[in-house]
């Protein structure tokens, strides 16, 4: 039977054109290859098993100790320069195209604070967005560091993150610190590249003013169980919206967050958390203009609490994403705010106070954002999202005390439910370009809708991004 | 009610795992990326491994998002055993950092990689993604070559005799025992396909490179415009132009990849579209190292009877 193969198998090669002479070769050395290795194996184990022994007779060596691959057969050759250093870098660029019927410059969130942040749609016609640069490497053994700047189209350079992170601390932890993107909820740590849609829910841009970004520290905790849960905890100067620079001692804000997920079966994972955050304010100021349309300056102190919850459903057939996927989000949002706002309108030429009043202020308010995003086939995506505000209880002691300024004065905190409706489809040349168009009916303001058509592009240039959940 | 009886075991998990540390039974935990590297593993392991396998033969290995299953089971897992040459690079790191395991970082013994043990073939020459998604260190898809498996079993065996040193003489006996099983296949798979030289097929990706030119046949083109960039319909009409001057015997395609492409080209080729297992898992005969190797030489041969 043995020599009928071989014979069979001479025959073939001779038949087969040239190239397969040297082939042929290749193959009948196969069995010598794989037995050279097999014999050279045995040596190597033999030879390793001596040193072995000697080495733990001489000392009781902790394992711990690094120790070169040893195994390795044929370990590429290490590239032998400076630049072998260099970190990871990587560069997004993105830009619009923006059609809308209210005024950008207009933009408010009717019935909320506020924050101050980048939250309005787009500028008209074309511009161009945030290119981000992000560079990362490991530090030593020990950390990895992250920085990731913003370029704005304004010419100005933002640090968006900029951090060290622990690589070695035992059962589980993870230490960060430096300006991050807080770990509460879901979307907050994503990057807006990798967002389904041009812009942030409803929700983030009334109670953290787009995203919230921590300069402190972070404490993670991983548990060594088969479900993923992840507890957090974070300390940090409490400087972005809904808190203010304070210019005190200690901590001005901490957050705690706990994150659960998993997989169903092959097709499902999901992930769940709740997070809270507690900041305070100083002085937190807004401009908003009084009854008779004149410009006034509004400040904040106190506290201000969010509490998060989040949940993330993915489903790919068998697990595999590229032909079809989908993904649904969404949060739900309650953010208190206690403490006593300031009105002043003395800066005016003709005031119609000419004085400051402060009072009690308390704000409980509430919103959520649902979302779909569907891969109906490779490249492909259609999107829609649905968020909603509710404006809740909101007391101004200056209005109820009867004293001075009335509802009145406060247009920008008059009662309105803002929601949004938005659909999105993009479609992906590979993993490192996109083009998108969305579309969204945005009743932020009070009384009109924004219709809003916009169209971008995200390109990445460098290192391989991250495929987050 | 469910739920609240879930948050409640969990906890209850959690105290325990905090002061109990981890489970008694002294074995390796083992995190394998990529099923081949399971299968592998588990071989080499036997009952001292606990193997966890991130992913299916059904899902494409580039194409995985660092989801919390895998950051849950990256967190006690004591070895990595992955593909490497950028073929993770999406989702590994993620899952390394977020896992808090400084066992398993870069570098350190419980993080191996498959690719570091062989030569890597199709080196880019020009490093730039105008050539699709290339990786820098060579073509990762080693496992298809039985010459790179034994290399990897190897040096895994010694790695895991280093990270476990008790058992040892565990792992280098089962080492020595499947490379002496995978010798005498490789001699039967290298008579079974001695038919196969010089057949010329088309693939899907460029991830059976290893086994065409291991097998000494030929490829004739690939579905994929540049790798990673799915396929469309320009490049397949130009493809089967191609295929009308220089025929091809078959068409082959991975279990993960997407039918479609294959079968539009194969009905007007008139030539058969074959689906590989690809890796272990991708049949239903290929339960292990062995049977995905017999399975795919079956499938190859039919195609030249």
């Amino acid at each position: 039977m043995y020599k009928v193969c071989t014979a069979f198998a001479v025959l073939c090669a001779m038949a087969a054109p040239l190239p397969a002479l040297a082939q042929d070769a290749e193959l009948s050395g196969l069995r010598e290859e794989v037995k050279t290795l097999q014999k050279s194996y045995e040596e190597r184990m033999r030879s390793l098993e001596k040193r072995l022994a000697e080495a733990e007779a001489r000392a009781r060596e902790p394992q711990a100790a690094p120790v070169a691959p040893a195994a390795s057969v044929s370990a590429p050759a290490a590239r032998a320069s400076e630049s072998a250093f260099n970190p990871a870098i990587s560069l997004i660029m993105q830009g619009t195209y923006a059609r809308t019927s209210q005024d950008p410059n207009n933009f408010v969130i009717q019935g909320f604070v506020p924050s101050g942040g980048e939250v309005g749609p787009p500028k008209r016609s074309f511009g161009l967005g945030e290119s981000e640069l992000n560079l990362s490497a490991s530090i030593d053994p020990y950390f990895r560091g992250v920085a990731i700047f913003a370029l704005t189209p304004e010419n100005e350079v933002e640090v968006e993150e900029a951090y060290f992170q622990t690589l070695a601390l035992p059962r589980g932890f993870t230490l960060k610190g430096g300006r991050f993107l807080s770990g509460i909820g879901y979307q907050n740590e994503i990057h807006q590249h990798a967002w389904d849609f041009q812009d942030a829910p409803l929700p983030y841009k009334a109670f953290l003013g787009g995203r919230y970004t921590q300069d402190g520290v972070q404490l993670r905790w991983v548990a060594p169980t088969p479900v993923f849960l992840e507890l957090g905890g974070e300390i940090g100067s409490g400087q972005s919206f809904p808190g203010s620079d304070r210019n005190k001692n200690g901590a001005g804000s901490w957050a705690l967050f706990a994150h659960a997920g998993g997989d169903i079966d092959e097709s499902y994972a999901w992930r769940a958390g709740l997070s809270y955050l507690r900041t305070s304010a100083r002085n937190r100021s807004y401009d908003d203009l009084d009854a008779l349309g004149n410009p006034v300056a509004n400040s904040f102190d106190g506290k201000a609490r969010v509490w998060i919850l989040d949940g993330v459903l993915k489903w790919a057939p068998n697990g595999d994403s590229r032909r079809m996927n989908v993904k649904l989000q969404g949060e739900y949002f309650r953010a208190r705010q206690d403490g006593t706002l300031t009105y002043d309108d003395t800066a005016q030429a003709a005031p119609q106070f000419g004085a400051t009043f402060t009072d009690a202020f308390r704000a409980a308010q509430s919103g959520w954002y649902a979302q779909a995003a569907w891969q109906f086939m490779p490249r492909w995506r259609v999107g829609y999202r649905y968020d909603a505000l509710r404006y809740g209880d909101v007391d101004i002691g200056i209005v109820a005390n009867g004293l001075g300024p009335t509802a009145a004065d406060f247009p920008l905190l008059g009662r309105h439910n803002p929601t949004r409706n938005t659909a999105m489809l993009d479609f992906s040349f590979s993993e490192f370009s996109r083009f998108r168009l969305q579309l969204a009916a945005d009743k932020s303001r009070a009384g009109v809708t924004d219709n809003q058509v916009i169209l971008q592009y995200i390109h990445s240039l460098g290192a391989h991004g991250a495929h987050r959940f | 009610m469910n739920t609240t009886f879930k948050r409640a075991s969990l906890a209850a998990l959690m105290v325990a795992a905090l002061f109990f540390g981890r489970p008694a039974a002294a074995a390796l935990n083992i995190f394998a990326c990529e099923p081949e590297w399971g299968a592998l593993a588990k071989e080499l392991a036997g009952d001292k491994g606990n193997v966890y396998v991130a992913t299916s033969a059904l899902q494409d290995p580039h194409r995985i998002e660092a989801r919390p299953s895998l950051i849950a089971r990256a967190r006690s897992a004591d070895l990595l055993v992955c593909t490497g040459a950028e073929l993770e690079i999406g989702w590994l790191p993620l899952v390394q950092q977020q896992s808090a395991n400084p066992a398993i970082q870069n570098g350190r013994p419980g993080h191996f990689e498959a690719a570091r043990q062989v030569v890597l073939a199709e080196v880019p020459q020009r490093l730039d993604r105008s050539q699709g998604d290339v990786h820098a260190a060579g073509n990762p898809h080693v496992h298809l070559d039985p010459r790179n498996v034994a290399k990897v079993a190897a040096a895994l065996a010694e790695r895991m005799a280093e990270l476990d040193r008790k058992e040892a003489a565990h792992y280098r006996a089962r080492a020595n025992d499947f490379l002496e099983r995978w010798s005498k296949a490789s001699v039967r798979w290298e008579k079974q396909s001695a038919s196969l030289k010089g057949v010329r097929v088309v693939v899907y990706h460029r991830d059976l490179t290893y086994l065409v030119s291991w097998l000494g046949m030929r490829e004739a083109g690939s579905l994929e415009p540049k790798p990673g960039l799915p396929p469309t319909t320009g490049h397949l009409s130009e493809l089967l132009a191609r295929l009308g001057r220089e025929p091809a015997k078959a068409i082959v395609r991975s279990a993960y990849t997407d039918p479609r492409p294959g079968e539009w080209l194969a009905e007007r080729a008139r030539i058969p579209l074959v689906a590989l297992p690809y890796t272990v898992g991708g049949s239903e005969k290929a339960k292990d190292l062995f049977g995905l190797f017999d399975d795919t030489l079956a499938r190859l041969s039919a195609i030249v009877k």
